[in-house]
């Protein structure tokens, strides 16, 4: 592989993603977490649009960054951290090391080209492929007939935003203060 | 430029990235120079709604009163509170400028001279937004202050919801013109929409308002209650940053409604004469932005829960009803996808604005019929009262 | 054009550096964080393999959708849980949360 701007381009993204990743999991600062989760998911969207998928990236944005990480903050605010002085690890943080570094090692055998070279070819897919064909300029136009046609997903597609209203009605529920069941928060104790 | 750099001897890939680093430049700089005259209109006019003069010493009309506030801007201490979490107090109005900045790369300025024509242009524009709540975050959180969280806590409030009813209203023009790209939106409007989807624009500029949280929707710094917010702490140029910000993002709201319903940079002689498109563009998007300016200098600023209430019970289902009206119209008028000169348009427009002036007119009776029972109640109420007084 | 595995092998590490926060934190949300952590490279994937493998048809872009559809439903009900439990309980720490353990 020679150098080119995509290729630099890929390796910021990528670094970028695993690099806030591995701070998520390791700060102890929650809100700075949450901050490395923004960066992180920053250049995943990054790496989505080097994939010319840009509406997905465009998607990640406004969902991971503009919803999630945001809900996560402000959940984050609600919850003071009064376990600060204990370990932000469990005790069995050498297990999860090793579980992770065995469960990379594996993904890891199975999609480097390495395998190949060692002789044990016997997979089906090519990892190795460098030049797909080029994606339709129309491609959105298509994900988005093909998520309303019946015969494609339009069925999971509605599935899909009954779960995202049973999960706005849920959590409403779950966080209500509690003996108001009956009467919206504010209301409760007015006149 | 590309091809005058790549006869200089520059590799292609090398000239067309210069060419688009040059072009990220001019249009930065001409976004950052342009507030220095903007905020300098903008105190003028909002000193005529007040009854005032507004700026008038530093040179002639006080024009250069901006010039001389970033000066004295620049000579204040830098000061950073006790307890304050360095790096993300740093980076907030950074994020903050970066956020607005961002907007203007799918600004089509005519209709050659756009950063960059993304066929998901619309989208862009929301995604960018985010960056705006989470920089009023960062500065909420990490300055230490209790006003500044409690306005972050506001943020999280007010900006997260407000976007639901934008979107909602940016989907419209996405709707009329079928692309997200801003450069087929501004083609697509050979009537501009503001003619067809009256009540979209009001919707999108209400919201609008309040993502940039200028008055009435000022809750995020509101000076009488939370000594304003979430900048409470910073001083000199990085407060600097925060004022530009905030006013760059309100002039954008005025130049979106300008791409998005006004028609954009068309206009008489605009598709020979670029340049003439340029002033087409920022003249419609003058007269967007006095809209809200006259708002947010008429108003007084609503309670949080006013503001929610207002948003949630109002505003949200007022643009699903919009949204679902224009899509049902659009849908059974005949040749709506393929609109391409004036008379294409005209029929479509013209059933589109009947529609809406009756929705409007739906939508205002049900107001009055909730205000006439409000004042009822309240009346009600006060004669109770005043009875109760009596009899004692 | 970057080679596929390239791109698998961002992913790999991004789902085991998630793996190993939900497996070793202890905050409620740090380890809501690494879920989300996960669920990226579940859509890194299947982005990639769309790209290379079948740019034709959309079914990878179609299922990194509804991931995100999950993923916001599962932020929602997540964090509205865990401020549940912080108020009954006084602590956002998982291990605190053990009724079910034996």
């Amino acid at each position: 592989m020679d150098i080119t701007v995509e290729s630099i381009v890929f390796l910021i993204f990528g670094v970028l993603t695993l690099g806030s990743a591995l701070l998520v999991v390791t700060t102890r600062n929650l809100f700075h977490g949450a901050l490395y989760l923004m960066a992180s998911l920053f250049g995943v969207a990054g790496l989505f649009v080097l994939l010319a998928a840009p509406f997905l990236a465009g998607v990640q944005v406004v969902v991971y960054i503009g919803a999630i990480a945001i809900l996560i903050i402000f959940a984050i605010m609600l919850t003071p951290q009064v376990t600060a002085m204990r370990s932000v690890r469990t005790a069995q943080w050498p297990v999860a090391v090793a579980v992770a570094v065995i469960f990379f090692a594996l993904l890891v055998s199975v999609v480097t080209p390495l395998m190949d070279e060692l002789g044990v070819d016997d997979f089906a897919a090519d990892f190795t492929q460098e030049n797909p064909p080029d994606v339709p300029a129309d491609s959105l136009v298509r994900l988005g007939e093909q998520l309303v046609d019946p015969q494609q997903f339009m069925l999971p597609f509605e599935v899909a935003s009954v779960l995202l209203m049973a999960a706005l009605i849920g959590a409403v529920l779950l966080v209500w203060p509690e003996g108001t069941r009956s009467t919206p928060p504010g209301e409760a104790g007015d006149d | 430029m590309t091809e005058l750099l790549q006869d200089i001897g520059l590799s292609h890939g090398l000239a067309v990235f210069i060419a688009k680093a040059v072009g990220v430049m001019v249009v930065g700089a001409f976004g950052l120079l342009w507030t220095l005259l903007g905020i300098w209109i903008e105190r003028k006019a909002a000193g005529r709604f007040q009854d005032r003069l507004g700026p008038n010493r530093v040179g002639p009309f006080g024009l250069i009163q901006s010039i001389a506030d970033t000066v004295k801007i620049l000579l204040k201490e830098d000061l950073m509170p006790q307890g304050a979490d360095r790096w993300v107090f740093n980076l907030a109005p950074i994020v903050s400028v970066v956020s607005v900045m961002l907007i203007w790369a799918v600004v089509p300025f005519s209709g050659s001279w756009i950063g960059s024509d993304l066929n998901i242009g619309v989208l862009y524009l929301v995604a960018v937004g985010a960056f705006g709540t989470v920089a009023v975050l960062m500065a909420g959180w990490s300055s230490n202050n209790k006003y500044a969280l409690l306005s972050a806590f506001r943020s999280v409030a007010q900006l997260v919801s407000y976007e639901v009813p934008m979107v909602l209203a940016l989907l419209v023009p996405v709707l009329l013109s079928g692309s997200m790209s801003t450069q087929t939106i501004v083609e697509q409007q050979h009537i501009m929409y503001l003619l067809a989807v009256p009540l979209t624009v009001l919707i999108f500029l209400t919201s609008g308002q309040a993502e940039t949280g200028r008055g009435p929707f000022d809750l995020l710094e509101a000076e009488s209650e939370i000594v304003s917010g979430f900048h409470i702490e910073y001083s000199g140029m990085k407060f600097g940053m925060f004022y530009v910000a905030e006013f760059l993002h309100a002039f954008t709201i005025g130049v979106l409604t300008a791409i998005l319903f006004m028609g954009g940079w068309r206009g008489p002689f605009a598709e020979d004469v670029p340049l003439l498109g340029f002033i087409y563009l920022m003249i419609k998007s003058m007269v967007a932005y006095m809209v809200l300016i006259w708002v947010r200098m008429t108003l007084p600023r609503l309670r949080i829960d006013q503001l929610l209430d207002f948003n949630w019970k109002f505003l949200v289902p007022l643009s699903l009803v919009n949204l679902l009206v224009v899509a049902f119209v659009w849908k059974i008028l005949p040749d709506t996808d393929q609109i391409n000169s004036f008379g294409d348009a005209l029929v479509p427009t013209l059933v589109l604005l009947v529609v809406n002036i009756a929705l409007i007119a739906g939508v205002g009776a049900i107001l009055r019929e909730r205000g006439r029972r409000e004042r009822q109640r309240v009346e009600a109420r006060l004669t109770a009262a005043e009875s109760a007084a009596a009899g004692d | 054009m970057v080679p596929l595995w390239m791109y698998l092998m961002v992913a790999a590490g991004l789902f085991s550096i998630g793996l190993y926060g939900v497996l070793a934190r202890r905050n409620a949300i740090a380890i809501l964080m690494s879920i989300e952590l996960m669920l990226n490279a579940v859509n890194i994937n299947l982005v990639a393999f769309w790209r290379y493998q079948a740019p034709l048809a959309l079914n990878g872009q179609a299922f990194a959708a509804f991931v995100f559809v999950v993923a916001a439903a599962e932020a929602a009900v997540g964090l509205a849980l865990i401020i549940t439990i912080y108020r009954r309980r006084q602590s956002v720490i998982a291990e605190d949360v053990d009724l079910l353990k034996w």
